[in-house]
């Protein structure tokens, strides 16, 4: 009840600031879409703890703020291998560990390694990942787990 | 006066950071190396670009909608980063060092 | 003027993503430097509206977002449904 509440919501929201009219029958128009897409994603079954983890939500703006700081140094690093051409990188593909258990924290793991430019998750095995590093440097830190640490944490 | 400044300086990191991308993907040899350089023009030059414009305007629901833009773009980046070398790793292209001359030695069990 | 600056590099990183997808050398390429193309086109369409002053562009921006996504997943998926009835015919 809970996750179908919160969809509604975020519907409601999604639609009231994009619209940006406020008169009875724009607002009208914006329930019906509202109940209609509502009602759609009930009948596919979709609406879970998978789909709206709001679970997730009490943490999930400190683990974005450490991301982010991780996508600026990343980002700088690679400027710096594009521009200065005399550093040998040294590519590597490796296999990771995936300690994660629920489906939605491993595609936030994935997902993240991905968003770090640099790193790059070619498979996602149910036990491991498949990872491909611009450099030797990169796949040190990924092997080192900070992340997957973090990553755990969201759940507890 | 100051918000422009700072709309200016973010429009000119996130120009930077494009040109940076586009180099990239011009000039490295590897396949996947090739993909490493369209993530830089996708995180943070997108972020750069957008947080500069979002800042240029002075009504709330352009700026909502920029935020949106920015949302999806790093939502999805990743995942169409992903099902790309999915794809190209399960058709057979492999992975080979900065010159593009070496396959790169592989993980036991693959091939 | 940084708005005028911002437009050209964008023109500039879409030619380039266009050469890089003229000379491929595999599918894969193509399909990078589209998506390349595609996201730079969203950052394009918003840069161009506010150089008109006229945030209404940016609905469009939003729904192109979110069309280059399918497609390129949509594109990727006819790929692998190849590979997997022609196995001989691992290029691509």
């Amino acid at each position: 009840m809970r996750y179908t509440f919160g969809l509604v919501l975020a519907l409601s929201v999604f639609w009231l600031i994009n619209s940006g009219h406020y008169d009875a029958l724009l607002l009208s128009l914006g329930v019906i879409s509202v109940g209609a897409v509502t009602l759609i994603a009930l009948r596919m079954d979709v609406v879970d703890q998978e789909s709206i983890p709001l679970h997730l939500l009490r943490r999930i703006p400190f683990y974005l703020l450490w991301l982010g700081v991780q996508i600026c140094r990343s980002n700088l690093d690679l400027v710096r291998r594009v521009w200065l051409p005399g550093q040998r990188s040294t590519p590597r593909i490796a296999r990771l560990p995936l300690p994660q258990y629920s489906d939605i924290c491993r595609v936030v793991y994935a997902n993240s390694i991905n968003l770090t430019p640099g790193t790059l998750t070619v498979e996602l095995a149910p036990d491991h990942l498949l990872v491909h590093t611009l450099s030797a440097e990169g796949l040190a830190a990924l092997e080192e787990g900070e992340m997957s640490r973090r990553v755990s944490e969201l759940e507890q | 006066m100051m918000l422009d400044w700072v709309s200016g300086v973010l429009l000119l990191v996130g120009s930077f950071l494009l040109l940076t991308g586009a180099l990239g993907f011009l000039r490295f040899a590897d396949f996947y190396a090739r993909i490493h350089a369209c993530g830089v023009t996708e995180t943070l030059a997108t972020s750069c670009i957008l947080l500069g414009l979002l800042i240029q305007s002075d009504s709330a629901v352009p700026q909502f909608k920029l935020l949106l833009i920015l949302l999806f773009v790093l939502l999805s980046s990743p995942t169409s980063s992903h099902a790309l070398a999915k794809a190209a790793w399960n058709a057979g292209v492999r992975p080979r060092d900065n010159r593009g001359k070496q396959p790169l030695p592989l993980p036991p069990g693959e091939h | 003027m940084t708005l005028q600056l911002t437009v050209i590099t964008l023109l500039v990183v879409m030619l380039i993503a266009l050469w890089r997808a003229c000379i491929g050398p595999n599918v894969f390429d193509r399909v990078l430097a589209a998506n390349l193309f595609g996201t730079k086109t969203v950052l394009l369409i918003a840069a161009i509206s506010y150089l008109h002053g006229s945030p209404d562009f940016l609905d469009i921006a939003l729904v192109y977002a979110l069309i280059n996504y399918i497609s390129v997943v949509g594109v990727l998926r006819i790929t692998e449904l190849r590979n997997e009835h022609a196995p001989g015919d691992r290029r691509g």
